[in-house]
């Protein structure tokens, strides 16, 4: 299997105000293409960082990405990104046919442009929504629909952040069968960044188990479940429930140690801190991508 | 249709109130409205047949009034909106021109007519001029605030998919700012109306303006009222206009998220 994404070395440090904090410590790890990769580590452990430097709103202060063979920086041109906010994500004054055109203006036709939409639309079974706006639609299409713009951008690399923590948990079931279906079908190399060990085993042909901040790879463990994965026969099977226990385990679950748990609240407080930082540079990075191009 | 009704009973009642309470107090500086509609249907709607029964006064002074009104709105909404969006998208150029800004918005306009007869001499430029620098500021300040407001989930997403710089102006910003941008277009147009009757009080006898202030002059009340009254239905027709169009642009806005209506847009 010859790797889509390859990460070394990878570090992050930010800059603020009141001294530097360093997110991403010492990464590394490949994704082989058509491999669908979940990333699952505690809250505030630099998980949405990592996806950052990913996707190159912000670049790394250390080591290398490449996709497909090349370094990554600035946003490459064939990566799509599922957010976890969808209702922010959508334009709300498209439909979402349009919704789904929208990236594919810069490079396609109008006539082939409408053809992908319409196809992708139909890949999360919701040919028939084309016209709606998305506050018409309920949470879960509404996350159907940007799973179906980012498929329909062709991405060698689909990132996906928390993709399904704002659903309720039936809609996350659906949702979690329907990624797997269409990462399938079109053979879509796949990275998931969740805080949810349950999806992680579910979901991914391997995990990336990330420890609290600065992140690094604690394990990266092969999921041994046969591919189809069904939500009630998979998750009772012993194979799940062991691989479950484990990361649980490697991540610290229920260890309410006072140790851990203060560090965990400080990570969390620090979180909100480091998002806005974050959001300064990644807002930095783009205009200076932009100024070159 | 029942509330459309009910609303226009009751301004018609007060009308017949007015209509009353004037007969009873026989006062010059209050004509009846009777005596108004007369005066109107003389001064505008007495024209000849091919001209649609308008006269000469309402091309002389009424159209060059809304022509001078709805240009100045016109260039002031272009510069606003491309200023604020420009301004809205680039913190340093923000922090530069805001207290420029404030201060120049907080100019009353009026008081720079004299300014601006010096700077244009008399005329249309100058009358321009007034309109321009007295509704450029609501509009504006809205654009820059609704260019600000793009959330960060759709910068981000748009970096992403590399969409290209004026796709990301025009169907991002633009559409995420036009909320905003329409509030200010209102208030700048009932402004408007406001700055082209200023702009005519001084150096010039053209304009629905200079026509009031003649006839106040000659103690022509009913003139004096019925160029009142005009002022009135032109602010709600354009306001009405507008709201149509704003009704379309916004056309995609859920609902519940839409900014409460206010008292004049229940009124359509």
């Amino acid at each position: 299997m010859t790797a889509m994404l390859e990460v070394a070395d990878l570090g992050h440090t930010y800059q603020a105000k009141d001294g530097a904090h360093t997110a991403i410590a010492d990464l590394s790890f490949t994704v082989g293409t058509g491999e669908l990769v979940c990333v699952v580590g505690p809250s505030g452990c630099g998980k949405s960082t990592l996806l950052r430097t990913i996707s190159g709103l912000i670049r790394p202060t250390r080591g290398e990405i490449s996709l497909h063979g090349n370094e990554v920086r600035g946003v490459p041109d064939d990566l799509a990104v599922v957010f976890q906010d969808y209702s922010r994500s959508l334009f709300p004054w498209l439909s979402v046919q349009k919704n789904v055109e929208f990236p594919l203006r810069r490079s396609l036709g109008r006539a082939e442009r409408r053809a992908r939409a319409a196809e992708a639309l139909e890949w999360v079974g919701l040919g028939a929504a084309g016209r709606k706006y998305p506050w018409q639609l309920s949470g879960g299409m509404q996350q159907r629909v940007a799973i179906a713009r980012a498929l329909a951008y062709r991405p060698a690399l689909l990132l996906m952040d928390e993709p399904f923590a704002s659903v309720d948990a039936q809609t996350r079931f659906e949702l979690e069968d329907l990624l797997l279906k269409v990462r399938t079908e079109q053979d879509t190399t796949v990275l998931v960044v969740t805080h949810d060990i349950d999806e992680s085993v579910y979901l991914g042909d391997r995990i990336l188990v990330l420890s609290t901040s600065p992140a690094s790879v604690v394990a990266d463990l092969k999921v041994d479940l046969p591919a189809q994965r069904d939500q009630i026969t998979t998750r009772e099977s012993e194979a799940f429930v062991a691989l479950r226990a484990e990361v649980a385990r490697l991540l610290n679950v229920g260890k309410t140690s006072e140790e851990v748990r203060a560090r965990r609240e400080a990570n969390e407080q620090q979180a909100a801190k480091w998002a806005e930082a974050e959001r300064a540079e990644a807002s930095r990075a783009d205009a200076e991508e932009r100024a070159t191009t | 249709m029942t509330r459309f009704v009910q609303r226009w009973a009751v301004f018609a009642g007060l009308v017949v109130v007015w209509e009353l309470l004037t007969w009873y107090a026989d006062d010059t500086f209050f004509p009846r409205p009777t005596e108004i509609a007369a005066a109107a249907h003389e001064l505008w709607f007495s024209g000849p047949a091919g001209d649609l029964f308008l006269t000469d006064t309402v091309f002389e002074h009424v159209f060059p009034s809304i022509g001078r009104l709805l240009a100045g709105w016109g260039i002031a909404a272009v510069v606003g909106i491309a200023l604020g969006v420009a301004l809205g998208r680039s913190a340093a150029a923000a922090e530069y021109a805001g207290p420029l800004l404030t201060f120049m918005r907080s100019i009353p306009p009026p008081l720079l007519v004299p300014v601006f007869l010096l700077v244009f001499s008399v005329g249309t430029t100058m009358q321009l001029a007034t309109i321009i620098f007295g509704v450029l500021w609501p509009i504006l300040l809205n654009s820059v605030d609704g260019a600000r407001s793009v959330d960060a989930t759709k910068f981000e997403t748009s970096a992403v998919f590399r969409i290209p710089k004026p796709q990301w102006i025009l169907g991002v910003v633009l559409p995420s700012a036009a909320p905003k941008i329409f509030a200010g277009l209102r208030v700048s147009l009932s402004l408007s109306l406001v700055l082209m009757v200023v702009s005519e009080l001084v150096g010039t006898d053209n304009g629905i303006g200079s026509q009031l202030l003649v006839a106040q002059r000659e103690f022509d009340f009913p003139d004096m009222w019925a160029g009142i009254t005009l002022l009135g239905v032109l602010g709600y027709a354009l306001n009405t206009v507008l709201l149509v169009f704003e009704r379309k642009a916004l056309a995609w806005q859920p609902k519940q998220e839409r900014t409460p209506a206010t008292v004049e847009e229940k009124a359509v």
